[in-house]
């Protein structure tokens, strides 16, 4: 279904507490960006959001301006408990990282050009990429429910991919432009009367 | 350090640089990553507060570094505050983490606020028809968005002879992270032990 109430979470966070110290746990696992480690924490491990209520928050998060993660924790803290929640949830991700982030900065005029600093951070840049498209082939299943049915996703998921990854054009042209047909398609297919035939 | 004029720590330039990250923060559709570009602009090329080699060693770092990515912008900020005070030494260093809080709360302020308003309205709407259609039009969208992020960052690397055995290495770590439940930071150390040892 398609419809999305707290009754639908498996889990919820307990307190502000709990949500400040999962976003830091997370935040601090997340090398060349969080997205994969707040699926894996948030979905699979403490079972906060379904994945296709984390695909769905995704989105919303995406086309808001600013940080994805960083709206993504927000929405989250929020839902369970109001401003604070959003508040407890962004300090979380902010807070930690900015100072381990200050101390290599520190630091790296030291090694920057070392060899093996050098290595090290090809590696990991490679790991990273492995990690983001793992989490996106993770998260297909999660469309096998949409109201669009799975043409119209396959047809929008390729023309995304081709217009950022192959051909580069800038996002903020290309997510107005197929968020309108995806928003539109979507829309026609929840016409009342419509929704078992998804 | 050439070819740099260092900003002059008063409180007009702070206020210049808060103001262009408020506006950048509402330009940030689809990632902090995105404005990059246009701080560019601004800090080096425009005022040449900083320089070329500072402005990628900044990103380059927040990358490596665990976190969210628009943590580049803080390090943006830190080494504006830095040249301000003359590079190092404890007053370039409280300019510096000035700079942090400058350029961090202004890339913040305006999208977190109207992200929240936005999402505590759409939430608070979730049954609407328009509501939904949003989010499930959008899904396969982002999420096309988000192989093609893994897909940039590999296919940069696009020399088969010296760059086969990376790619060897992304495709193994995507199989792992999808089939089983093995711990990301053993992946991250893997990377880093075999970039390290020059393997890949």
């Amino acid at each position: 279904m398609n419809t999305r109430d707290e009754a639908d979470t498996p889990e919820r966070p307990a307190s502000c507490r709990a949500l400040f110290l999962a976003f830091t746990a997370l935040a601090l696992q997340g090398f060349g960006g969080v997205l994969a480690v707040v699926q894996r924490e948030l979905v699979e491990r403490r079972r906060w959001l379904t994945p296709a209520q984390f695909l769905e928050d995704w989105a919303v998060a995406q086309v808001m301006p600013g940080p994805n993660v960083v709206n993504l924790s927000m929405m989250i803290g929020g839902r369970h408990f109001g401003w604070r929640g959003a508040l407890a949830a962004l300090a979380g991700m902010l807070c930690a990282p900015l100072v381990v982030l200050l101390v290599l900065a520190a630091l790296f005029a030291q090694v920057a050009d070392h060899p093996l600093a050098q290595g090290a951070l090809r590696g990991m840049g490679a790991v990273s990429a492995g990690l983001i498209l793992a989490t996106g082939a993770k998260l297909m299943a999660a469309l096998a429910h949409n109201p669009m049915g799975r043409t119209a996703c396959a047809a929008l998921a390729v023309a995304a991919w081709v217009s950022v990854g192959l051909l580069r054009w800038p996002l903020i042209v290309v997510l107005p432009a197929l968020g309108a047909v995806g928003w539109g398609w979507a829309w026609w297919r929840l016409r009342p009367g419509q929704e078992s035939a998804a | 350090m050439s070819g740099i004029t260092a900003m002059d720590p008063s409180l007009a330039a702070w206020g210049a640089l808060f103001g262009q990250c408020l506006l950048l923060s509402l330009l940030a559709v689809g990632g902090a990553i995105t404005v990059a570009p246009d701080l560019h602009r601004y800090l080096v090329v425009q005022h040449a507060w900083i320089g070329d080699s500072q402005f990628n060693a900044s990103i380059a770092l927040s990358q490596a570094a665990p976190g969210p990515n628009v943590l580049f912008v803080a390090l943006l900020g830190l080494q504006v505050g830095l040249n301000a005070g003359g590079g190092s030494g404890l007053y370039a260093w409280s300019l510096g983490l000035l700079g942090v809080a400058v350029t961090l709360t202004a890339i913040l302020i305006p999208s977190s606020l109207l992200t929240y308003t936005a999402t505590r309205w759409a939430h608070q709407h979730r049954q609407r028809r328009a509501v939904r259609a949003f989010k499930a039009g959008l899904a396969p969208i982002v999420l096309a968005l988000l192989i093609a992020t893994g897909w940039l960052l590999i296919a940069v690397h696009d020399d088969p002879a010296r760059d086969a055995g990376l790619w060897l290495l992304t495709a193994a770590t995507a199989l792992v992270v999808w089939r089983t439940k093995l711990h990301l930071l053993w992946l991250i150390g893997a990377g880093a032990v075999s970039g390290a040892a020059g393997w890949v």
